[in-house]
Parts: structure tokens; sequence; C-alpha cells
């Protein structure tokens, strides 16, 4: 376990002692935060358009703000997250394997196992970094309306923290096929938004091959989490392609040996 | 301390490494030579676990490099021919990191620390980013990285290359203080290299084993197996053809040639048998003509030549070619 722990501790400074982790940080809270406040001007808006007709008609309800800004709102991070997992991930093997300290760690007194659950926690430990930075938003909604559900945001943060968890075990086994850092990164966001967006290709298939190829989309699965619903189906989705990612790592760093 | 055993490894049809035997025993330097591509990484990594054999065993201090593989790793200090080093840390950081990894007790580390810095002469250094280090400091972290954790076996991956004359020489230093101390098995394509810090020296061929003995036995047993025994001497004397004459007389010589015409002296090269000693007949005979003698001495074929001879070709005996001059410094 000390083993994990000097390999996350390591991870953890190499990501901030570099500008990437600073610029992609800065870039995603940009983009959210942006988002953030468009939804919230909208919402305002069609609240007071709403406030407005209900003076003449009966019966109609005010808008949900739970639908309308917490979910877009989880949706974003989520589409964002696409595009930085795989920088997060880029360098985790491929660099180790370019500067020749793969030789290093590989002859180290650490199992493979400590290895890999120390690169991938320290990725996990970055990203819920991330997320935390968008917690304030949430606060802000909640000063603002007595409506916001906790229950929504909690299971939308679970929820987020799974995606990623799975994005981050994919990015981690390709990181390790290559020594090029951005060959990985670019495969890792091909195959992650090959993974999203499978589930289009069931409207041409036949019904079968249709359900299934829905049911392996990443996305399809996390739209139950923002409505508050924790489906044990879809936790498990995610802890399965999580732990076969690190399982294909295992594998490749494994082959890696035999290879020589 | 190191056995290895019929040790094979190989790439698809590529045979890096060809059944491999030898024992290296405690407090050896163990000079592994070889041109490039002959296996000398392949068998490092091979006993540093970084992957395991086709075939045979090796065991280190009485552990399995497969099946024991994580004890082993906490025997060796390796260090790569690329020096595994991360440019963004600082030194302090990153023997810190090795020290963590390689499981340096808590209570050690501060001795151990400085140790290694005031061993590899890395005190000056210790707040540089490594990535403005110079080639030799660079080395020297090498070092320091493979002995923070004590371990009873060091294996250098070609320690000198890439350094200047002094950085080499500080370096060899620094592994020559090391004998009796630690097992070292040491690779290098610098052949005074071996002669200087090794006691023992195994000499590789595309991938097989040719030779493995102490530098000066190689020598002589190739003086053997060349059949004769050659000295030079250095004469003051205007009159070549006379010296010649008397060389010639010496019980024993077989044959004189003038090798260097220097005017007033000469240089000259005697063949003789190998049984009969002649240096102290020849030095009395030419101080007897009052002849000034400036030098006498054997030639032994450099490491060089038996290096030469045995990588080329694997002829059945090594052929006299052209020899040089003593060993080369």
């Amino acid at each position: 376990m000390k083993s994990v722990w000097t390999i996350i501790r390591k991870e953890l400074k190499a990501y901030f002692a570099s500008p990437i982790a600073y610029v992609v940080i800065a870039v995603f809270l940009f983009i959210i935060g942006f988002y953030f406040f468009a939804l919230l001007q909208r919402f305002s808006d069609m609240s007071w358009a709403i406030k407005a007709q209900m003076q003449y008609q009966f019966g109609m309800q005010n808008l949900n703000i739970n639908e309308e800004i917490v979910r877009p709102f989880f949706s974003i991070i989520l589409t964002i997250s696409l595009f930085i997992m795989p920088i997060i991930t880029m360098r985790l093997f491929s660099e180790e394997m370019e500067t020749g300290t793969m030789e290093l760690l590989l002859t180290s007194p650490i199992t493979e196992v400590q290895l890999i659950m120390g690169k991938f926690l320290a990725s996990l430990i970055f990203y819920l970094t991330i997320l935390v930075m968008t917690v304030p938003h949430i606060l802000i909604l909640f000063s603002l309306s007595k409506n916001v559900d906790i229950a929504p945001v909690l299971a939308g943060y679970g929820g987020l923290i799974l995606v990623g968890c799975t994005f981050l075990g994919m990015g981690l086994f390709i990181s390790s096929l290559t020594r090029n850092q951005i060959i990985a990164a670019v495969l890792s966001f091909g195959v992650l938004l090959l993974l999203g967006i499978i589930s289009w290709a069931s409207n041409f298939s036949g019904p079968t091959l249709g359900k299934v190829l829905s049911y392996i989309s990443i996305f399809t699965h996390f739209e139950d989490f923002p409505k508050g619903v924790l489906d044990t189906k879809h936790i498990i989705y995610y802890l399965s392609f999580s732990f076969g990612g690190l399982f294909l790592t295992y594998t490749s760093l494994d082959s890696l040996k035999w290879r020589g | 301390m190191i056995e290895v055993e019929n040790l094979t490894k190989r790439y698809g049809n590529f045979v890096a490494i060809d059944k491999l035997n030898f024992t290296v025993d405690t407090g050896e330097i163990l000079g592994f030579l070889g041109l490039n591509a002959a296996g000398k990484t392949t068998t490092m990594r091979v006993l540093t676990c970084y992957f395991p054999p086709t075939e045979g065993t090796a065991r280190v201090c009485g552990y399995d490099v497969f099946g024991e593989s994580i004890k082993v790793r906490e025997k060796i200090g390796y260090m790569p021919e690329r020096v595994p080093l991360y440019n963004n840390m600082s030194v302090q950081e990153y023997l810190d990191f090795i020290a963590d990894i390689k499981k340096v007790d808590m209570s050690k580390k501060a001795d151990r620390l400085d140790y290694v810095y005031s061993r590899c002469g890395l005190l000056d250094v210790k707040g540089n980013l490594i990535k403005n280090l110079s080639k030799g400091y660079r080395q020297r972290v090498g070092l320091a990285q493979a002995l923070i954790h004590d371990p009873e076996v060091l294996i250098l991956d070609e320690p000198t290359s890439g350094l200047d004359p002094r950085q080499i020489k500080e370096v060899r230093d620094l592994i020559k203080g090391f004998k009796g101390e630690r097992t070292i098995i040491l690779s290098t394509h610098i052949l005074s290299e071996v002669s200087q810090v090794c006691t023992r020296v195994i000499i590789i061929n595309q991938g097989k084993l040719i030779a493995i003995d102490t530098p000066e036995n190689l020598s002589n047993r190739f003086d053997k197996m060349r059949g004769y025994r050659e000295i030079s001497v250095k004469v003051r004397e205007k009159n070549k053809d006379d010296v010649v004459k008397v060389l010639r007389s010496v019980k024993g010589v077989n044959e004189v040639t003038i090798e260097q015409d220097c005017g007033s002296s000469g240089e000259y090269k005697l063949k003789s048998d190998v049984k009969d000693e002649i240096l102290e007949s020849i030095s009395s005979l030419v101080t007897e003509k009052k002849w000034g003698l400036l030098s006498i001495s054997p030639v032994h074929l450099s490491l060089e030549d038996v290096f030469l001879k045995l990588t080329e070709g694997q002829k059945d005996k090594p052929v006299a070619s052209k020899e040089k001059e003593g060993e080369d410094k």
C-alpha cells in the first residue's frame, strides 16, 4: 500500500509541476462557467415569461430548476470530461516508456498491480480535484432557489466519478500501448467518443444489435444519474468497464515484459 | 551471489543470449565485455527482472529472478544504459522518490540520502532540476539511484558511456571503491576500463559466452595459444646489424627484427620459445657490449587483441596478426 501511495505522490507532483494541468483546469472551468451562466440566464428569462403568462392563464407550472439547470450542467461536465480525460491519462505510461523510466519502475521492488493502481488513483484524484471546482456552481444554485433537490446532485456527482473511472481506465490502457503521448491522447479520445456515440448505430442496425450497441454506450448509462436515480445496472456497467480497462493495462504491461 | 544457468533469451527467432553459464562471487567486480548488440544489456535485464528469460535460470542472492522477482529487485541496484531520470524533478525529489519506491526504511532514509549525496558528489546540485544537469551529473544521479537502498548487488550498464575523461575516471574510482564491499556487474566496450576496474571478465559475442577469466589470465592464456613469447628491446647503438647478430646468438631466440630505427638507437623485436626465460641473459649481454639498454619488456597481447581475436568469426586458433605494444592506456 505504501508503494501505491509513493506512486500516487509522484504522479500528482508531476501533474501539478507541469503547466498542462493548469491549462486543462482553466479551460475546463471557463467553458463550464460560461455554460452555467447561459443556463441561468435562459432559466431566469423563461421564468419571467411564464410568470407574466400566469396572470392570464391558469394551471401553468413553474419551470423545474432540476430539469432545466442541474441536468444539463452535469451533461456538459461529462462532455468536457470526454475531451480532457485523454490529456490526463496520455502521459501516464507513454512518458515513462519514452524517457526510459519504465525500466526503473519495472526493476523496482513494486508489482505491476501497485504501479497501475498508483497511476490510476493519481489520475482519479486529479479528476476529482477538477470536479470539486464545479461544486461552487451548484452551491450558487442552492443559494438562489429552494427548489433544488440534493439527490440528483449527489447522484450526478456519483455518476461523474463512475464515468471518470471508466474514462481513466481506458486512457491508462491506451497509454500503455504507445510511447507517443499524442497518439495515446488521440486514440483515447477516439475510443471514448466511439463508445459514447455507438448507440447511434442502433438506428440502422438490427433490433438485437441495436439494443446491444446502445447498452455499450457510455453516455446512455449516465442519463439516469442526474435524475437522482441510482440503478445498479449502470453502476455495474461503469465499474466493469473501469476494471476492464485496468485489467487490459495489466495485460499490456505483462506482454511488454515477454516481448522484451 | 549470482548464479546463471543455461540462460537463454529469444525474441521471436532472434537469439539475444544463448545458454549463458557463469557465477559471480560476493565482492567481485565482473566486467561484461562485448560489441554492441552482443547480449550484454539483455543479460542484465534478465538479472534485474526487467523481463524473464526464455529458458534457463538465474539466481541472485539465492532468489530466482522469475519466481521471487520482488526479493531479487530489493537486492539489486540497477543503472540502465539510458539513465532513467525524471527531468522535471530536482535531484532531491528524485532520490527521495527512489528511496520510497525501493522501500528504504524511514529511519534509515536520511542517512542513506546523505551517503549517496556525498559518495556520488551530488551535494552541490541537490536542489537543481535534473533536466539542467550535465551528462556527468546525470550519470552520477543514476549511480546514486542504484545505490540508495544499500543493495548487495550492483548492475551497471555502460556506466561511463558518454562521459569526458575526467568524469570517466571519477566514475571508475567510485566503482573501484566498492570492491569487496558489493558484488558488481558492469558492462562496457571500453577494454582498458575492464583491465583497470574488474576482477574478472566475461567476453560475450552474439549472445554466446566466449571467455571468462581475470584480465591478466586472459592475456597470458593467449600468449600460450600463440606459441611464442615476444620481447621488445630498445638499445642505444648505431650499428644495427651488429645488435641483431648479438641478440640472435642468445639461446632460445628464434627471430630478431628491427622494429624502429631512430638513428642513434633502435628498437628490436625478439621472438622466443615460451619456456625460456631470456630477459636476464639479454640484458647482461647488452651491458657487456657497453651498449645503452634503454628498455626491455615482454610484449603481451593486450586485452584489445584478445577481444578482437575472440570475436572475429571465432576461428579455432587465434592467428597472430599485427600486435600492439603493451596495454593501451
